[in-house]
């Protein structure tokens, strides 16, 4: 009954997903300015060009105050969101959440450029903030999502025990149900820091003058000697991403056994 | 915390807590979201020129955009590539999303939907200009293959061509194919399947007549959500077309900035939302039946 052929498959599927990651840090290291085979030699010379750019260094700290900003004010939304909509039926219910939720199917370039045509004829000059606006959008759904989830295990009778005990709304939330859902709240930050961190198209278009990683990544694509730089920095964001994600996954596990419920895995 | 009466006060509804509670998120969403595409609307009835967009209305920016043969070949070539990547990127997807629901058991399956969504979380410029380094003529596949003798000279079949644009887009959007498809087998009932076998069926049998159709929801959702986004790239046509095969996001962008005719621009973006949203309400409608029969 061994499903071999659909494992095999399975295994040959997941290689296909990495290769692309397997082979970044594998050039990043590689002595040779052509991304090519075979391999010439080890070296750590693009990761020192990398950290002598300045301009690299400038975008990075837009990036983080961008992604920190977007982490917190999406998930600070998501948490209205999540919360209203397990806790409460009101009207117009599912077309409001579905309103939240549509840029998760929006292409990007749309929002984007949407919001572009606005705020020129607004006269909003172009900078970190309006990048922060576009991507608290498209981060929004994430967090409801994973905070949906976290609120739909939490217990009920919890609450109207705390109700009972004679603690006010306010003070259950944060006694009870907000160390409940902490998990969900880590977790959800985590990952929309990381969509915000790796988003192109909102940052490159709605940047104005103001350059974050991955469009400044983009534009040095463009003169091939920068290019093994590149992926040394490439390699250095997708092992930020990784642990970040690890630590998210941590915490979203252990919200669901904290709660009791039945691991389904996976964020979306 | 009773239920809703007439005796209530409508500020102690449970309708009135509910829509209190959302609304920042829902006034977010509205001001930065609907009313910038309300926005884009109205201006692609619009006219561009020195003033700035003004009316009155009309449809001119519209029959450019359906009737020039650029803007044809572009929608035709989203269009193309877009439902060739979700044909694609579902088919692959499927049998994994199979295996890992079906087969994996059920204490490894977190870790290994896990493996799968990692991927989908590094950055896409790099990932996407990764493909291009894979596929380009000097590129690792055939550099590769050339250093281990395989062939004699670079294949030129990979480089900068529709199909690099499809395993390029196929490869950054598997994690959304497969994730819907696993929730909807990961609902159905085992002990239909053991049933099917029970009356003699062969497992293939079983599959086709049994959990395919109960999946059918699974494998919509991953067709729309792997469609729709898809049809918006920007980033791909870019670097792996290496601009020789724009698709709607790079026409959009031409004319919203670099033409500065926004109301042109707003034109062709309503456009490829009315395409996107034609085709995935068809495509709903043909497998109505299919819902209805399938999974509660």
């Amino acid at each position: 009954m061994k499903p071999s052929g659909l494992r095999v498959y399975a295994v040959a599927y997941l290689i296909f997903l990495y290769a692309p990651i397997i082979l970044l840090p594998l050039f990043a290291f590689n002595d040779n300015k052509i991304i090519a085979f075979p391999l010439s030699g080890f070296t750590t010379d693009w990761f020192a060009e990398m950290w002598g750019d300045d301009a690299l260094w400038r975008a990075f700290q837009n990036s983080m105050i961008i992604s920190t900003s977007v982490a917190t004010l999406s998930t600070l939304l998501g948490l209205f969101a999540a919360r209203a909509s397990t806790r409460f039926d009101f009207p117009g219910k599912a077309p409001i959440i579905g309103l939240v939720m549509l840029p998760l199917v929006l292409p990007e370039m749309i929002i984007a450029m949407s919001l572009i045509v606005v705020l020129l004829a607004i006269g909003v000059e172009l900078s970190i903030f309006t990048i922060i606006m576009g991507h608290v959008l498209i981060c929004t759904p994430f967090a409801v999502a994973i905070l949906t989830s976290a609120f739909q295990s939490l217990d009920r009778s919890l609450e109207e025990a705390a109700y009972d005990l004679g603690e006010g709304t306010f003070s259950t939330f944060m006694r009870i149900i907000f160390p409940l859902v902490l998990p969900g709240i880590i977790s959800a930050f985590l990952i929309t820091f990381i969509i915000s961190l790796d988003e192109f198209i909102i940052a490159y278009f709605l940047g104005g003058s103001d350059v974050v990683l991955s469009a400044y990544i983009f534009g040095q694509f463009r003169f091939p000697a920068k290019v093994p730089a590149m992926l040394a920095l490439g390699t250095c964001l997708v092992l930020i991403s990784i642990t970040l994600l690890t630590i998210a996954e941590y915490f979203r596990r252990r919200g669901v056994a904290r709660m009791g419920g039945k691991d389904a895995g996976g964020f979306l | 915390m009773r239920a809703a009466n007439t005796a209530t006060p409508f500020t102690q509804t449970e309708g009135f807590k509910g829509l209190r509670l959302i609304s920042p998120t829902l006034l977010y969403c509205l001001i930065l979201m609907a009313v910038p595409l309300a926005t884009v609307v109205v201006y692609s009835f619009m006219t561009d020129g020195d003033l700035g967009v003004t009316g009155p209305l009309n449809a001119d920016n519209y029959i450019k955009v359906w009737t020039g043969k650029v803007y044809q070949t572009i929608m035709l070539r989203s269009l193309l590539v877009s439902i060739m990547v979700t044909i694609a990127t579902v088919l692959l997807a499927y049998p994994v999303a199979y295996y890992v629901s079906f087969h994996v058991p059920a204490h490894r399956k977190a870790l290994w939907l896990f493996l799968i969504t990692i991927p989908f979380w590094t950055s896409y410029v790099v990932r996407v200009f990764l493909w291009k380094v894979i596929l380009g003529y000097n590129g690792v596949i055939n550099s590769g293959l050339l250093s281990l003798g395989i062939i004699d000279e670079p294949l030129q079949a990979i480089n900068y061509n529709i199909g690099a644009l499809v395993m390029t887009l196929a490869h950054a959007y598997a994690p959304f194919a497969i994730l819907p498809i696993f929730v909807v087998l990961e609902k159905i009932d085992r002990s239909l399947l053991e049933a099917g076998q029970d009356l003699g069926e062969s497992r293939i049998v079983t599959f086709l007549r049994v959990t395919l159709p109960l999946s059918v929801p699974g494998i919509i959702a991953a067709v729309l959500i792997v469609f729709i986004p898809t049809i918006g790239d920007y980033v791909t046509p870019d670097l792996i077309g290496g601009g020789k095969l724009p698709m709607i996001a790079n026409m959009i962008e031409v004319q919203m900035l670099k033409q500065n005719n926004k109301a042109l621009g707003s034109a062709i973006a309503v456009s490829a939302m009315l395409i996107v949203t034609i085709v995935s309400v068809l495509f709903v409608m043909l497998n109505r039946r299919n819902i209805k029969g399938g999974a509660k």
